[in-house]
């Protein structure tokens, strides 16, 4: 898995609450068998019109966000279906951090597998964040995963977030999560000689 | 005797996995049976093969091809070569890992969280994932079952584990008496409703109550299906001698002593007297009536006797943001009452309710009438089992005489990766799982409902309250 030290990214506020991987990624593009290519997809109904042009009106689409790495959301992001696609999405159309007041739990745990940081702020600090960047026309961050900040020094942003120990030990050094399970096989072994 | 160390039903479950411990690090969990389908799994075969690992333990895994199937006529070749591709795909890592698949021309084929119940794969006290997140639903047997992404997939396929962080305990009781035409899809929407779309996130839910008590494992499933819808991961319910009775005979269930013995073992799968969960709901059963979805989640529901909601009357600023959202999606207006709303098509079907007892309580709304003129109406049976008992009993000729496709088994148009789509604008009365945006095709429009409300909106054209049916 891709390491995560330190990123420095725009932002783009997507500002809606229960954003399902349904819209992520719609279902018509989980036939593929790669993990590779998603990125073209990524919220294809909301960047697309019926017709296949583009939603001018979508806030990805706009220019000022094209390169954004940091998406900054609301409630309950990536609820719904299991698909991992969502992250793959994500993470290939060229965001490597998300930002939001919470994650459901399945999306969540893929994110981490996928070298894609979701951060968990409480909600203030995300208002702050999307008014700032409206005010500024703009707003870059940087997040630092070894010292769990997120900064902008010009406009004395510096907040602190919360990460689980052991995610961050594996993000940090892009641990392969089967490989760190195989060095317990005697206990699988022994597992199932009791069990199974 | 005291008991000085209660357990909840989840303690039991997760300590019975642990393979291995460390603090501040998820737990090493056993898996006992773990699922698989042709949509989330391609790409842990090639992650296998890239790094040269083998499944562990192909004899706990168990596959079928449901998500792309056609429901037309299986003779003929599918249309579409990226879904061909995917379920060919499926066959070939089968093959290649030993694996056994029910695919689509296999008489036990069928959606993946209704075969493995139907034929006894699912049992009490297992932990069992799927890269799906409807597999709560085998949770109505008492076992730990959840969904799992894709890079998990490949590491139960590797290991037969999961890294795993133990889930907080929700209680959800549910007591009182479930009025007449009212069922566990009402229970379950009613609960997503109070609860709201994140309100079990973070949890595992033990549905309790003297509702879930007297339901049947077909209902209880339905319940335990839509945990997800609330954020929940697992839902469970402890089993009992209902859940015996169904066991009894199923193909992969012990047999005779055997299964006497398992029965001994299953009946300590409950929350011992004085467990604390970390969370109690209290729903009161008699207060329950039929719900219809009205918006673009599952949380976005009322009663069938109720109107629109006005997105002004959401105090929430993000709340009534998704409300007027959501209204304008699904173009409806505030104050409409949901039975005057009219519909285009009917979907009766899901792993959420096309189990035998679904569609006999549809049937007997259909019997005698015709499928209203400007709606066209769907029955796809959640396995190639339940569509032969279904034929068995008659059904097929009910729906088919009052102007219903019967159709052959698989996800179809819950999520429509196969042929089976809404167009655009199109309304749909749906018993699946969500009502999100272009769930059921771009552009279309889905309100969830129960088999019977299903039905009686078919023939109706429009949302009816089945209680005065």
């Amino acid at each position: 898995m891709e390491r995560f030290k330190t990123i420095e990214g725009k932002i783009v506020p997507l500002d809606r609450v229960n954003i399902d991987t349904d819209q992520i990624i719609p279902k018509q593009f989980l036939k593929r068998i790669e993990r590779t290519g998603f990125g073209q997809f990524l919220f294809n109904d909301w960047r697309f019109n019926n017709d296949d042009s583009l939603n001018e009106e979508f806030i990805l689409n706009k220019e000022m966000y094209k390169s954004a790495s940091v998406l900054v959301t609301g409630d309950n992001f990536g609820s719904g279906s299991s698909r991992e696609h969502a992250a793959w999405a994500l993470h290939d159309y060229g965001f490597r951090c998300i930002l939001a007041p919470s994650f459901a739990d399945i999306f969540f745990n893929n994110c981490f597998q996928n070298g894609l940081l979701p951060i968990v702020l409480p909600k203030e600090k995300i208002r702050n964040i999307i008014d700032e960047s409206i005010n500024n026309n703009g707003l870059e961050l940087t997040i630092d995963l070894e010292s769990q900040t997120i900064f902008n020094i010009s406009l004395e942003i510096n907040i602190q977030f919360d990460i689980d120990p052991y995610r961050k030990y594996c993000m940090l050094n892009g641990l392969d999560n089967i490989a760190l399970t195989l060095q317990h096989i005697d206990k699988i072994d022994l597992y199932e000689n009791q069990n199974i | 005797m005291i008991n000085n160390n209660p357990k909840t039903l989840l303690d039991k479950l997760w300590e019975t996995h642990i393979v291995h411990e460390e603090k501040l690090q998820p737990s090493i969990l056993y898996v006992d049976l773990h699922l698989i389908h042709e949509v989330t799994t391609p790409q842990a075969f090639e992650g296998l093969r890239l790094s040269g690992r083998q499944v562990r333990r192909p004899d706990l895994t168990l596959a079928t091809a449901d998500h792309n199937t056609p429901t037309w006529d299986r003779s003929k070749p599918i249309t579409d070569p990226i879904s061909m591709q995917q379920l060919k795909t499926l066959s070939e890592n089968c093959e290649e890992f030993g694996i056994t698949l029910y695919d689509m021309y296999s008489p036990l084929q069928g959606i993946v969280h209704v075969i493995g119940p139907e034929q006894g794969y699912t049992q009490p006290g297992m932990v069992i994932v799927c890269g799906d997140s409807h597999t709560s639903t085998h949770g109505a047997f008492g076992s730990l079952a959840f969904g799992i992404g894709t890079s998990e997939v490949e590491h139960v396929l590797a290991t037969q584990t999961l890294r795993q962080f133990k889930p907080k305990s929700m209680e959800i009781r549910v007591n009182g008496t479930l009025q007449f035409g009212v069922t566990a899809k009402d229970v379950i929407l009613a609960i997503i409703g109070k609860i709201g779309v994140s309100g079990a996130t973070g949890y595992a839910v033990e549905y309790t109550g003297k509702v879930i008590r007297s339901l049947s494992m077909e209902s209880r499933m339905t319940i335990c299906n839509m945990s997800i819808e609330a954020g929940g991961r697992a839902g469970m319910v402890a089993p009992d001698e209902i859940t015996f009775e169904y066991m009894q005979g199923k193909a992969k269930v012990p047999k005779g002593d055997d299964f006497e013995k398992a029965i001994e073992k299953w009946k300590l799968l409950r929350t011992d007297i004085g467990a604390k969960y970390d969370h109690v709901v209290n729903i009161s059963g008699d207060d329950i009536e039929p719900y219809v979805t009205w918006g673009t989640n599952p949380g976005m529901v009322i009663p069938v006797t109720d109107t629109i909601p006005d997105p002004e009357s959401f105090s929430d600023p993000q709340e009534k943001d998704s409300a007027s959202r959501a209204l304008k999606y699904m173009d409806l207006k505030a104050g409409t009452p949901i039975n005057e709303i009219f519909i285009d098509r009917v979907f009766i079907g899901s792993c959420t309710n096309s189990r035998i007892e679904d569609l006999e309580s549809a049937a007997s709304v259909v019997e005698g009438h015709k499928v209203n003129k400007n709606v066209s109406a769907m029955v796809v049976p959640g396995s190639y089992a339940v569509k032969k008992e279904a034929e068995n009993r008659g059904l097929d000729k009910i729906f088919k005489d009052a102007g219903f496709d019967w159709r052959e088994a698989g996800c179809s148009m819950c999520l429509g990766m196969n042929p089976d789509v809404l167009s655009p604008g199109e309304r749909c009365a749906s018993t699946s799982n969500r009502n999100f945006e272009g769930r059921q095709g771009k552009g279309g429009r889905t309100h969830l409902v129960s088999p019977q409300m299903a039905a009686a909106a078919a023939i109706a054209g429009h949302f009816v309250d089945i209680r005065k049916w």
